[in-house]
Parts: structure tokens; sequence; C-alpha cells
């Protein structure tokens, strides 16, 4: 079983950051509520539910004319998923016309434009194939095109994880703008605590295919009560103070305890909900 | 390699690599230019070289090992120019100087038990007569990296975590008790929680056993966590330089300044400040 037990929720306009090692199933999670999940893995039950929608009950049909319109993916790697065949305007172009049937070329023209701008790129970016955009201009025309439909619900799989430090900067802030226009939700999933202390508004902490710990940034930042969470948190270097991080050897402890069978989520401040079993004592906190 | 008590353990002199150009040809491209370093004999250091893609951290690297010869300037080995190096010279520095590389995993050939790159070090430089008195020093090299030899020999790489594979590359150039381990991005194929573990053995052979190292890094965090030097590269050229955590707490030239607004703090105290004062066409890539 990749993740199990996994119920979170993300309001308009909010960011909500899924971290956690490889494997520990962020991408299940997300391929879960697109409902992307190839046979022979399936979603055994459960609901997921945008605004009024459940998507589990939906039909096919229901299904893609909701992908793109009212959720949106930017999957992990997307620029180099950019088709090197197509100009930058047939990519984007191509996303609205298949949802929104034709519309006449000037139209369609100041849109793709207008994307354009939103996401910081010059109007001569329209013309060009992606092999004339360096990777951090790539990764903005696929923010433009998960935007093109104004979707409530963007979904970012390490949006930013194969650029350098500077361009990373500039299209987290970029995603961020975008996000703000349109009162989007955006579930960011990434290994990247920086980033995430920058961007997110809440956090998921997931281990072995659960939530250990889910609650606003700086609960899990500051005051992290799963000893995972601790881990994780002190395991991160920073340029603003040197410090002591915990042995691999701890490391190695948590892996061997394995996920535990029931556990249930309490919570131990307001919106701060960590997965306790009896081991871990409430005491334990901050 | 007998030298005198002040010779450098490591010199680079003026070094520049260039990519193709010469004769009647369009001028090459310029790797690394006037690239400079020296890394005490009897004081170990780890020295960080940090910058984005393509600002020549790995061709240094490469140089320092000897991988690469430099289009003009010098590398001295203990005082000894790596381009006019005796064989048996050689010999010493291929021992005394270890590469650790980013993925661990395509240093492993997946037919062969992990033993196997213990065992090729051990006959090659003839560590042990054979392979019952290799065993003590290849356990004591895993020792020294927090791994037990019943656990992990006598496993396929696919069954080791990418951390623990790391960790046995670390200690397999800990096995030939190298002066110098040049690190090119350690950790950047491990998972962000193992960094910290893995790093810090770095820390431990600098101090228990004298190890320097050349740790090349697009990482400024690391770098200020782990390093004693720090050298900033921008296209191949060093912007600015010196201890490690006077550089990046008080970054001078605008390039590292750049970097440093640029990196995500992980504190949701400490938001990322203003705007960024470039254009993404602008950035160097």
């Amino acid at each position: 079983m990749a993740v199990r037990g996994v119920s979170f929720y993300v309001r308009a306009g909010e960011t909500f950051g899924l971290v956690g090692e490889s494997g520990s199933g962020k991408t299940t999670t997300d391929m879960a509520i697109l409902r992307l999940i190839r046979p022979p893995a399936r979603v055994e039950g459960g609901e997921i539910i945008l605004g009024d929608t459940d998507l589990q009950r939906c039909s096919e049909e229901e299904l893609r004319s909701l992908r793109w319109n009212r959720i949106s993916l930017i999957p992990q790697g997307a620029m180099n998923s950019l088709n090197p065949v197509m100009r930058v305007k047939d990519q984007i172009g191509d996303a609205i016309l298949t949802h929104e049937g034709r519309l006449p070329g000037k139209v369609l023209r100041e849109r793709i434009i207008d994307l354009l701008h939103t996401v910081g790129l010059s109007p001569d970016v329209y013309n060009l194939y992606p092999h004339e955009l360096s990777g951090g201009m790539k990764q903005r025309v696929c923010i433009a095109m998960a935007i093109a439909l104004r979707p409530q619900l963007i979904i970012a799989d390490e949006p930013t994880s194969a650029l350098d430090v500077v361009v990373q900067r500039l299209v987290a802030e970029t995603l961020k703008d975008v996000q703000k226009r349109l009162n989007a939700g955006l579930i960011l999933i990434g290994h990247d605590m920086g980033l995430q202390a920058q961007m997110a508004d809440r956090i998921g902490v997931m281990y072995k295919g659960q939530f250990v710990e889910v609650g606003p940034v700086r609960a899990i930042f500051k005051n992290p009560v799963h000893p995972y969470t601790r881990l994780l948190i002190s395991s991160i270097p920073s340029i603003k103070q040197k410090h002591q991080p915990p042995p691999a050897a701890a490391w190695e402890e948590i892996q061997q305890a394995g996920p535990q069978d029931e556990p249930g989520m309490q919570e131990v401040e307001p919106e701060h909900f960590v997965a306790l079993s009896e081991s871990i004592a409430l005491g334990s906190a901050g | 390699m007998e030298s005198l008590p002040d010779t450098p353990l490591l010199e680079m002199r003026s070094v520049s690599k260039i990519y193709g150009g010469g004769f009647l040809q369009k001028a090459g491209k310029v790797a690394l230019k006037d690239f400079s370093l020296t890394l005490p004999m009897n004081k170990p250091r780890i020295v960080a070289l940090a910058g984005e893609s393509g600002s020549g951290k790995t061709t240094a690297a490469r140089l320092a090992l000897g991988l690469l010869e430099p289009t003009s300037g010098q590398i001295l080995y203990k005082g000894v120019d790596l381009h006019r190096i005796s064989r048996r010279e050689a010999l010493v520095f291929r021992r005394e100087v270890q590469a650790i590389f980013q993925d661990p995993y395509e240093v492993y050939n997946p037919v062969y038990k992990v033993d196997h790159v213990f065992n090729v070090l051990v006959s090659r430089f003839r560590l042990a007569p054979d392979r019952a008195a290799a065993r003590p020093l290849i356990a004591d090299a895993l020792r020294v990296v927090g791994l037990d030899a019943d656990e992990v020999l006598g496993k396929y790489p696919h069954q080791l975590s990418g951390g623990q594979r790391q960790r046995i590359m670390v200690a397999r150039a800990f096995l030939l008790k190298p002066r110098l381990i040049v690190a090119d991005e350690p950790v950047s194929m491990v998972d962000a929680s193992l960094r910290a573990a893995i790093l810090s053995i770095m820390l431990k052979l600098k101090e228990e056993f004298g190890i320097s190292f050349l740790y090349i890094t697009h990482d400024l965090s690391t770098a200020y966590q782990y390093s004693d030097e720090i050298y900033i590269l921008n296209r191949g050229e060093v912007v600015e330089s010196g201890d490690s955590q006077a550089v990046i707490d008080n970054p001078i030239h605008p390039y590292t300044q750049l970097l440093i607004r640029s990196i995500p703090i992980p504190d949701p105290d400490l938001k990322w400040e203003g705007k960024l004062e470039i254009e993404l066409e602008n950035v160097p890539e």
C-alpha cells in the first residue's frame, strides 16, 4: 500500500506543503487527487472533494473537463515535458482550445500573451521553441499552461527542483503570485524545507504513506511533535546559524521503527495534528 | 614524495581550462579562468567550491583530481607538477587523493556485491595479502562512516539505501588513508534528511584523521555548515573567497549577495525580502 488514511484539506488561496522522503507517498497522493492512478494500483476508499464535487464519483468525461479547468498539475520535471517541436504559443494554445473549443485567433493570441505576461515572460517568447528557452523560462511556460483555465487548485510537484537557486526564487515567486491572483489553492510537493518555509501556509509531513504531522507552517518548524518531524527539522542546514545535525544512526532507528498500524491523528493545538501512538507521549511536545 | 616542510598539500596556480578553440577557430569556451587555491600540508581544511551550473566548480574538481589537463597554469601535489609526475609519484597521488561523486549508484556495478568496490582497491594498492586479511581493514573503514560490515557486505547495491551507498563510497575513499578527498556534490542525490548525517562524516574525517576536502556544491547552506573556506564561482571565475562564515554572513560581491538573497531560509519567520532586482532573462545560465 503506497498511501493510506491520508486526509487533508486546502483552502482557496492557501498553500499546503506536502513533504516527505522519496517513496513516502507524496506523488501517489497527488496522482490520487487527479485520479491518474493506473491499474494495478487503485484508490480503495475515501473521498476527494473539490468544492462540492466528489472526484471519486465523477465519470471519466466529467473528470476530463475538471482537469485543467478546476485542478491543474505542474508535474515533476515539467519543463522537460514540453513538446520540443511545438512553439510556446501552440503548447499553451492547445491547452486552452482542448477545453474551451474554438476561439478566434486574435482572442487566443491575446490570451496567451496575457498569460506569458502573468508569469513574467516577454511576448517574444510566444513564437519560440522550448530549446530556445532557459530552464527557468520553460518552467514559467509550464506554470502559464497550468493556470490558463484559471483552476481552483494547482498541484505543483517539485516545481523548482532542477533549477539554480536564483532562478528557483524567481520561479517560486511567480507561482505564488499567480496563485494569489487566482485565489487558487496550491499543493506544493517537495522535500526542500527551505522552500516550504517560504511558500507554505500549512504543511503535511508524510512518512511511509501516512501523515505523521499536519499543521501551520510555524508550528511544524518551531514546535514539531512527532519524532520524525523533529528529526527532519533538526537536520536542515541553514545559512543563519551553525548547528550540530542529528547522526545517521537516529535516522536508521526511526526507519526501523516502521509505520504504526492505526495511527490516530490528535489535535495538539489548533489545526496542528500529530499521529500519536502510545509510545509517543504528548509530553514530548516543545 | 619528499617535500619541504612548508610545501602545500595541493596548489593550483592560475589554472585555466578552455574547451575547443585553437588555430583559425573561434574562441573556445572558458570553463575555468585563472583559478588559484592552496591547501596546507599539515592543517586539514574543508574548502568549498560553490556555484551554480556552469560556474566551473566541477571543472576545478576534475583538474585537482588530475582527470583534466589545464590549458594554462600549474597544479602541484606536494610540490610536484601533476603534468610532470613520475609513475611512482603518480601511484602515490592516486592513493592519497580520492574522489566521491554525485551519484553513488553509477559507481557500483549492479552485478557485483558491494564488497567488490573494496576488493578492487585492496588488490590494486596491495593493502592486504588476501581477502581474509583485508576484511578487518574494510570493517574498520565502514565503522568510521557508521556502517556495520556484517550488515552491508555481501549485499548487492540495490539492496542498500541511497544514504548507505554514498557512505560506502566515503568508506571506500577512507580505506586508502587519503590526504585529500574531492567530493563533487556528494549529497545532492541523497534524501534531504540524510544529507547532514553524511556531511558530518566529512567533518569527522577532517578532525580525527587529518583528511582535507574539496567540497564541490551548489548549496551554500551546507557549505556554511561544513566548510572552513569557500570560493564562490560564477562563469568560470572566482568572484569572492575567504572564511566560509565570513563570506556568507557578509557577502561583498553583488553575485554572492544575489545568491544569498535567493536561498530559501528554512524558517517561516525569515521570508524572502523585497524583490530580486533581476529579470529571469538576465540570470547567468
